[in-house]
């Protein structure tokens, strides 16, 4: 009998972002834009030793019943250039930008990659995400522009005559930029000619330390993870219980050698929230009152009106559900996804509110998320070990509700927990971010 | 503003540009060594035709390395989207506290068009360069209304409310320009300094209307005093045609240094106008000639100190872009050298007074123009 080494967990710090989850009001709440924000939760992930530090993008302002939407945290700076400054205040730590790529080229994208790659010594990733709505659109040269094969959930696969997605003939693109130059330090001249793109000349970039800055992949729709399967290093996932994660593993690792690829090269890191507490139930009062901080009154009528599709401003958020239904084909929420099917979920919440006797705010508070691991330092520990042990994931990208101090109780006192363990790295061994999620240097194609 | 005895402060800027430098370390060292020299502001070219990290991208690495002086990154603008630039050049002031400036540019050429595969250069060069110069100013245009899309104060986490921001003091800007529109407002709340400081080359025509009216920081490259001075009126006259106070623009004369000779005597290009001008002028034995981009002057850093007094006494420029040939030994030379002796003589700063780069200039934080105009997302 073979015994399989103790999986490590690999974690993420994720600044905390947009919507909801990022408790503002908190007087310890500081600037979401400000640097030292950035550089505070950038230098406690590393003295935790986390794998990387991961920036959100957004390209419009989000938008309800057509007024930009207020209640939650508005506004971020450009992530690669607020993570080509990080590079300078941390040294280990991977810099993962989310990037769009609908409103982007592949030139300059793989140029301004490649340069994070350089100026961190080999810490770039970047988040790929598209996004094909018109909304977003009106900010862009191509926004007029847009066609179906740029909707991620087109076929992915270029065989049998189905499109090839822009998305994904962009990173292919990109990989071919980063292969151009010869790993000895010569430029030679590219030519890419495709469905979406025809470019040629030559890339002003020599091979950056990682041969490819890491690739992540957000989501968990079918063509999201054969796309991830195919093309991705780390695929940033949502969170459900032990066994959907299992299940979701299995499947994303099972596509895996379709294209070669053995389950390692591909690291599969949900996204949580944590709250410690000294004791269990001290963690769940503090969960408690932060979903509070989280809802606020007025969250929670807005958070109605996303499923319900119309105006519910007249309902009092301590009081019941309406008893109207939701109109499925409304457009009152712009810029975030709307829920599958509104009517379902509308049905569900109104059982959930008429068997527990909740009002409005509690019915929100209750049925549209917890935090995912709640508890002491040490059964936080132990879940997340367990979670990597039996395959429900490869570790996690942490979602604090506090800037920029959310991460810090973490680094204190779980961390050391999960090194005790010898569940989580003791130091950095390698300098890149390729060496700390133990994914190996791209073969170059000449 | 102007000095004790009445005359205009000067102003000092420095390229940085290097050959085939792919590193951050080699970039911020020069960074840190004309900080030292107390400069205005450093420049980083960048084209997609170079060979080189992306611009912006290195000095955002420099940032949080250097405390005082100003980075200002070449950024193009014919290929890339004016929505992502303004974000990109609004949060370097962020990371820089103050401290960014943009150096305005186009991409003329087929070879450029062909790394996007979007658009193709004009064949006819002068028309095409004159579009995009339009282009451009749309550009900048833009870029100063999406900094200004949030007001100042729109952040108010406002708990009795719920309200994290004043929905009103946010705008859209609702740009219609001939290649390209914009809804607003920007993802990135106004930046620290405003607007950062706008650089535009001015020397050549189509550029130059771009300048005096969008402009913070004009340079030009010219071959004597004479010619600058007449550059520097014509951009001053032009920006109150466009409603600015033409005190609101700086205009720095673009010079290729080589300091190799150290204080030897002149080159054979010492007879160019330049060089006689600054004679005239009480320059020393220094000497320039033109190179590609633009007028070199080559020799020692006291007779460069010795032109510098000279134009700047005579109201030529409001000061100098300084581009090294070699930057390490250049630029060393040029801060303990040029610099030194700048400082000596009291015309030039031994330290910053202040802490942004418009502070440096100058130049007032610019009032925003949805603000004056009232709110009304």
């Amino acid at each position: 009998m073979t015994v399989r080494p103790r999986k490590e967990i690999h974690l993420a710090a994720h600044f905390p972002g947009v919507n909801n989850t990022t408790v503002w009001a908190d007087p310890r709440a500081k600037s979401q834009i400000e640097f030292a924000s950035f550089e505070h939760l950038a230098r406690t992930a590393e003295r935790g030793l986390f794998d990387f530090f991961f920036l959100a993008e957004g390209l419009r302002l989000r938008e309800h019943k057509g007024r930009i939407h207020d209640l939650d945290v508005v506004g971020r700076p450009e992530s690669l250039t607020v993570l080509s400054a990080l590079a300078a205040v941390t040294e280990r730590l991977g810099l993962a930008a989310t990037v769009n790529a609908t409103f982007n080229e592949p030139y300059e994208l793989a140029r301004r990659l490649a340069s994070l790659d350089h100026l961190s010594g080999g810490r770039a990733a970047w988040n790929v995400v598209t996004s094909s709505d018109a909304f977003t659109g009106e900010n862009f040269r191509r926004g007029g522009c847009l066609d179906r094969a740029d909707l991620p959930h087109s076929r992915l696969r270029s065989s049998g005559g189905t499109p090839i997605t822009r998305a994904a003939e962009f990173v292919a693109t990109a990989r071919e930029l980063w292969d151009s130059w010869t790993p000895e330090g010569l430029p030679r001249p590219f030519a890419h000619r495709g469905r979406h793109f025809d470019i040629a000349g030559e890339f002003t970039v020599p091979r950056s330390p990682q041969g490819h800055p890491v690739v992540i992949q957000a989501g968990d729709s079918p063509p999201g993870r054969e796309f991830a399967a195919s093309a991705a290093d780390v695929v940033f996932t949502r969170h459900g219980t032990l066994e959907e994660g299992r299940a979701f593993y299995a499947d994303v690792k099972g596509r895996l050698a379709t294209y070669g690829r053995a389950p390692e090269d591909l690291k599969i890191m949900p996204g949580v929230t944590f709250v410690l507490g000294d004791t269990v139930a001290e963690a769940q009062e503090r969960a408690a009152e932060i979903r509070r901080r989280q809802i606020s009154p007025q969250n929670a009528i807005l958070t109605l009106e996303q499923i319900w599709g119309v105006d519910l401003s007249s309902y009092d958020p301590d009081g019941p559900l309406p008893d109207i239904d939701p109109d499925p084909e409304s457009t009152m929420v712009q810029g975030r996804v709307r829920v599958g099917d509104p009517l379902a979920v509308a049905e569900k919440w109104r059982t959930l509110s008429r068997e527990k006797g909740l009002s409005i705010r509690q019915t929100v508070i209750e049925a549209s998320g917890r935090q995912s691991f709640i508890g002491t330092p040490d059964t936080v520990a132990a879940e997340l070990d367990e979670f990597v042990r039996t395959d429900a994931a490869d570790g996690f990208i942490l979602v604090p509700h506090l800037t920029p101090g959310g991460l810090d109780e973490f680094v204190d006192r779980v961390v050391p927990l999960l090194q005790e363990r010898g569940a989580f790295r003791t130091e950095y061994t390698g300098t890149t971010l390729r060496s700390h999620l133990g994914l190996a240097q791209p073969v170059w194609k000449g | 503003m102007t000095a004790p005895h009445g005359r205009a402060l000067l102003h000092l800027a420095a390229a940085l540009d290097q050959q085939a430098a792919y590193d951050a370390a080699s970039h911020v060292e020069l960074a840190q060594l004309a900080e030292r020299g107390a400069l205005d502001f450093v420049t980083l070219g960048d084209s997609f035709a170079r060979p080189g990290l992306d611009g912006l991208g290195v000095l955002s690495r420099v940032a949080p390395a250097t405390g005082r002086i100003g980075l200002v990154p070449t950024v193009t603008v014919t290929h890339t989207e004016p929505f992502h630039v303004q974000a990109a050049v609004a949060t370097l002031d962020w990371v820089s506290r103050g401290r960014a400036g943009w150096r305005i540019d186009v991409s003329t050429t087929e070879r450029e068009a062909r790394l996007f595969g979007r658009r193709h250069a004009s064949p006819e060069p002068s028309a095409s360069l004159h579009a995009l110069w339009q282009e451009a100013g749309e550009v900048a245009d833009v870029a100063g209304r999406l900094w200004d899309s949030w007001q100042d104060d729109a952040e108010i986490r406002d708990e009795a409310t719920g309200r994290f921001i004043d929905r009103d003091k946010l705008h859209y800007v609702d740009f219609e320009g001939a290649t390209f529109s914009v809804k607003g407002p920007s993802i990135v709340p106004r930046p620290p300094q405003g607007h950062p400081v706008r650089v535009v080359d001015a020397t050549d025509g189509p550029a130059r209307r771009i300048a005096a009216r969008y402009a913070d920081v004009a340079l030009v490259r010219v071959t004597g005093p004479a010619q600058a001075r007449a550059l520097r009126d014509e951009l001053r006259h032009t920006a109150a045609e466009f409603g600015r106070s033409p005190d609101d623009l700086r205009v720095l004369v673009g010079l290729t240094v080589d300091l190799g000779d150290g204080e030897c005597a002149a080159e054979p290009g010492w007879r160019s106008p330049l060089f006689e001008r600054s004679r005239e002028l009480g320059g020393g034995g220094g000497g320039s000639r033109q190179s590609a981009q633009g007028p070199l002057y080559r020799g020692g850093p006291v007779d460069l100190a010795e032109l510098i007094a000279a134009w700047h006494g005579a109201d030529a420029a409001d000061g100098f872009h300084l581009t090294p040939v070699e930057p390490r030994r250049d630029l060393e030379r040029l801060v303990n050298g040029t610099v030194a002796l700048l400082q000596h003589r009291g015309l030039f700063r031994t330290f910053y007074p202040g802490s942004t780069l418009r502070e440096h200039l100058g130049l007032a934080r610019p009032a925003n123009q949805y603000a004056v105009a009232g709110g009304a997302s």
